[in-house]
């Protein structure tokens, strides 16, 4: 068996084994691991369209809104009629998750195919205001719309977000954009990165590279939102904002724009510090913020990357 | 062994005000309770979060609290929006909630260990529908309220209801959004909707606005609102355009009942001279309502507590007396505040 | 119809903040060719210097409004000139991508400061000029939306003598048309981008201030909204084009005013993202701009 599929079946049997173990731990670590979890597949995903493919995107908590929404309406809408009114048993229950996962995955796909298309003959700062902009205007879109609870959002999702399943799709999103980009197709996201007039020239068909880059990630982002709303049972549009997007952009920018390993434990640390911080969490943002200026003065590479300095 | 309650409120952000003034109420009744020797032998211990008026927030927050501070009960919030953060969370855990001062009805229909210690916003809207018929003698009025927020639409809606029923017309309804500073285009419309009051139930932070706005583009019909516009900040904003307004709340500091002046008394020696609010006598109450329960149920334990709680019975307090209703709801009188040469005068109080 | 009067009335005097701040982001992308998204932060920089400049002067007199706005413009000017010195120039010729996050940094820790320091409670604004209501033909004209236009049309005359008269003027016009042939021919590159910061930023700081007399609560994230509106306005415009900046943003004013007054209020803020994004499909380059093809 090749060696990325090696490990993802090892990293999905740590994830069963840890979760069959999970009641003895603190219920707080738990908690924490599992955000962590759910932020290394937000800037995993990420890192594919702004690092591999060098798309500058600002909207990518538009695709996990897009996620929680339509994963939190399969289970709050359609779950009573499928599970019965004692909540059915554990199985229904997963099962019903995995599937609403995958509808507010595949969901937010579909909105980055409408994001990615007419965002295609835009460079560098102009993607990167219509991505914001389109991020805004699915933030306003949910705000109006009344059966997903308008801006008042949704209370009581139910808690079906376990740590197996953050590991679970925390190792197949690792996998998939890894092997996404190692493989030769994948070069060519890198080819419309560096260069993409010297790419196309070559036969690289970078438009559909770039929405390749913008469909995966925004599916995993998707995903990511509906686990984020079964953990935290409660999502509104406004918590997916400008700032949200933010939050996972300095995630890839610390590890290493194209950087997989540095994203991770970009995410893990950015994860991490919040609540370490807690006491002085007023302090946080003016760091994070600090942080990204002092970064790309010093070290544009991001802090993980070993390798020279890229011109 | 201290016994260990858990406040969750918006202590700093756009609401500052409101999580501020109920948490000044919640310290003044947990160090007056200890003084006094404490609950079941055992002093009481505060432990509390700030929600930053953040969305999401009251959920980690409360999520917190539940599992590292081990609290026995959670008081919050004064935002209905920010207490169905929370609610669930603390129905799954099986932790009593007392809102101080949420309205929203759904607050407590979360479930049988969430409760409150103020009135609901079905019967504040009612109170306002009459008060403009019968006070303000207004057949025809506009409705400007917030889609963002929860208390708002409830709020609006029963209003609506209320004053519909009576008779009365609602020329048209405008919305806005929480952090929004420009109302000129709504008001424009209002205005030419030619109506004889305006009802805006929103919070300070816009209302003020709205009222300044609406002066500056000439309509000086009087407008009123709920409790939400209750807190110093507005009339810092508002000024004089604020004259010939009115609102609902829930307390009076000029309330000359001997209860009311004691505690006003004792607020201003603890907190600077500041004068306690709504928010702060209910969350003053909402802790004695607690340790009144906590004595009653003779345990901790989170059942026990609850039912202690859903059986309380005409606890008097400071905003009133408290009997808690098969909705885990209290049924108080509203008062209702006159705006008037730039001060909040007390106007009448509204029996259910 | 006197609704629709008020309306427009509403519209042109909330365009002229927009075209203000939209002035800025388009002067700089002229010289520099980059979005300085700490723009947004420098108005909210400009209405809090004119919070406190509120308890320096009286109030309601013409004299004390004035300066309170030169102060806010002055402490502005300097503070855009800092930020360029700090986190832009070390990284010019750099990749566009770099400069844009550090933009975003500046950004993010503006707000976040003044957060630290104002807090992020809403504060009430003081009445810097004398306040009336004027009628006419039923609209209501409040004295501070005269203010505003006036302003607005008198810094917006003063800016293009700037840059069509002065030399300075002159020397942006070159560095914003070619940066290596302006340097070529003896322009201080540095010098001018500095010039262009820094007027930017006063534009800013007078919006600032504008903005505030007109919505008086002002909180440390009140750039961050109007900032990105301000932004479409100057692509809807043609970006690095100043007169396309101020008709990009009295368009989006109204425009933004009559949804704002009619049923679907609250999609207004989309509106704006809305018009940027089929303005950058149809017309990249604005309505008054030119576009570049790009050249190997």
């Amino acid at each position: 068996m090749p060696r990325p599929l090696l490990a993802l079946v090892a990293a999905l049997a740590a994830a069963a084994g840890l979760s069959a173990f999970s009641d003895r731990f603190d219920p707080y670590y738990l908690d924490v691991a599992i955000g962590i979890g759910i932020n290394i597949i937000l800037a995993v995903s990420l890192n594919l369209v702004n690092g591999y493919t060098g798309q500058f995107s600002l909207g990518h908590a538009g695709f996990m809104s897009v996620g929680a929404y339509l994963s939190a309406a399969v289970t709050m809408l359609l779950g009573p009629r499928l599970l019965g009114p004692d909540g059915g048993a554990a199985t229904a229950q997963n099962l019903l998750f995995l599937a609403a996962l995958l509808a507010g995955g595949l969901s937010a796909a579909l909105a980055g195919l409408l994001v990615g298309l007419p965002s295609l003959r835009l460079k560098g700062d102009y993607l990167a205001i219509v991505t914001l902009g389109f991020g805004e205007i699915i933030r306003v879109i949910f705000q109006n719309c009344e059966p997903l609870g308008g801006a008042l959002g949704l209370n009581g999702i139910p808690a079906y977000t376990t740590a197996f399943w953050v590991l679970a799709f925390g190792a197949v999103t690792v996998f998939t954009v890894y092997c996404l980009v190692h493989s030769t197709y994948g070069q060519g996201f890198m080819a419309t990165k560096d260069d993409e007039i010297s790419a196309e020239a070559i036969g690289i068909n970078t438009t559909r590279y770039k929405i390749v880059a913008f469909v995966v990630g925004a599916f995993f982002a998707g995903i990511a939102g509906g686990l984020y709303g079964h953990f935290k049972q409660t999502i509104s549009p406004g918590g997916f904002d400008f700032s949200r997007s933010i939050e996972i952009v300095v995630m890839v920018i610390l590890g290493g724009m194209g950087n997989m390993v540095g994203v991770i434990v970009a995410a893990i640390l950015l994860t991490l510090l919040p609540e370490v911080l807690r006491p002085v969490a007023e302090y946080r943002m003016i760091l994070y913020s600090f942080l990204l200026i002092v970064l790309m003065l010093a070290r544009p590479q991001g802090l993980f990357t070993l390798r020279k300095k890229r011109a | 062994m201290p016994i260990v309650v858990g406040e969750y409120a918006s202590l700093t952000g756009k609401e500052a005000g409101f999580g501020q003034t109920s948490h000044h109420g919640v310290v003044l009744a947990l160090e007056e309770i200890n003084a006094a020797g404490g609950v079941l032998g055992r002093p009481l211990e505060l432990a509390y979060e700030d929600n930053q008026t953040k969305l999401g927030e009251s959920a980690t927050v409360a999520k917190k609290l539940i599992a590292r501070n081990k609290v026995v009960a959670l008081i919050g919030e004064v935002s209905s929006g920010r207490s169905l953060e929370a609610a669930p969370i603390a129905q799954l855990a099986h932790i009593p909630m007392i809102a101080p001062a949420a309205t929203n009805p759904k607050v407590t229909q979360t479930g049988n260990y969430i409760f409150r210690v103020c009135f609901i916003d079905p019967f504040q809207g009612t109170v306002m529908a009459k008060f403009a018929r019968d006070d303000l003698k207004a057949t025809k009025v506009a409705i400007l309220s917030s889609v963002s927020n929860a208390y708002s639409l409830g709020l609006a809606k029963f209003f609506k209801e209320t004053f519909v029923a009576a008779g009365g017309d609602i020329a048209t309804e405008k919305n806005f959004a929480e952090g929004d500073k420009d109302f000129r285009a709504q008001l424009t419309a209002v205005k030419a909707a030619g109506v004889e009051a305006v009802f805006v139930p929103g919070y300070y932070t816009e209302s003020a606005l709205i009222v300044r706005q609406a002066r500056e583009l000439g309509l000086t019909v009087p407008f009123f609102g709920g409790d939400g516009w209750e807190d110093e900040q507005l009339l810092k904003i508002g000024g004089e355009a604020l004259n010939g307004c009115y609102y609902s709340t829930h307390f009076s500091a000029e309330n000359t009942d001997p209860v009311v002046a004691q505690f006003v008394a004792k607020y201003r020696t603890r907190w600077n001279g500041e004068t306690p609010g709504a928010f702060s006598a209910l969350g003053y109450d909402a802790v004695y309502v607690l340790a009144d329960a906590l004595r009653r149920a003779g345990t901790t334990d989170g059942a026990r507590l609850r039912d202690a709680l859903a059986a309380t019975k005409a606890f008097p307090g400071v905003t009133g007396v408290t009997t808690i209703d098969p909705d885990r709801n209290a049924s108080k009188a509203a008062t209702i505040i006159a705006l008037r040469d730039g001060k909040a005068k007390f106007y009448k109080t509204v029996a259910p | 119809m006197t609704e629709f009067l008020q309306q427009l009335l509403n519209g042109i005097s909330l365009g002229a903040i927009f075209a203000l701040i939209a002035l800025g982001y388009t002067m700089v992308y002229g010289v520099l060719r980059f979005i300085n998204f700490a723009h947004s932060d420098v108005f909210m920089v400009g209405a809090f210097v004119g919070y406190y400049m509120g308890r320096l002067v009286p109030e309601h007199t013409f004299w004390g409004g004035f300066a309170a706005l030169g102060a806010a413009m002055a402490v502005c000017a300097v503070l855009g000139v800092v930020i360029e010195r700090l986190a832009y120039r070390p990284l010019r010729g750099a990749a566009t991508l770099n400069v844009l996050i550090t933009a975003i940094g500046v950004s993010l820790l503006l707000q976040n400061l003044g957060q630290f320091f104002f807090g992020a409670t809403p504060r009430p604004f003081p009445e810097l000029f004398p306040a009336t209501t004027f009628v006419c033909g039923g609209v209501y004209v409040s004295s501070n939306q005269l203010v505003v236009i006036g302003v607005t049309l008198g810094l917006l005359f003063a800016l293009r003598f700037i840059v069509m008269r002065t030399k300075i003027g002159t020397a942006m016009r070159a560095v914003s048309l070619n940066p290596q042939a302006a340097s070529l021919v003896g322009i201080n590159n540095d010098i001018v981008i500095s010039f262009t910061f820094a007027l930017g930023s006063a534009l800013a700081a007078a919006g600032g201030i504008l903005y505030a007399l007109n919505y008086p609560s002002i909180d440390p994230l009140m750039g961050v909204l109007p900032g990105l509106k301000a932004f479409v306005a100057a692509v809807l415009g043609g970006i690095g084009n100043i007169p396309g900046a101020a008709l990009g943003g009295m368009l989006l004013g109204i425009v933004e005013t009559f949804v704002n007054g009619s049923e679907w209020s609250t999609y207004k803020d989309a509106i704006a993202f809305a018009l940027l994004i089929l303005v950058l499909l149809f017309r990249p380059a604005g309505l008054l701009g030119r576009f570049t093809k790009e050249k190997v």
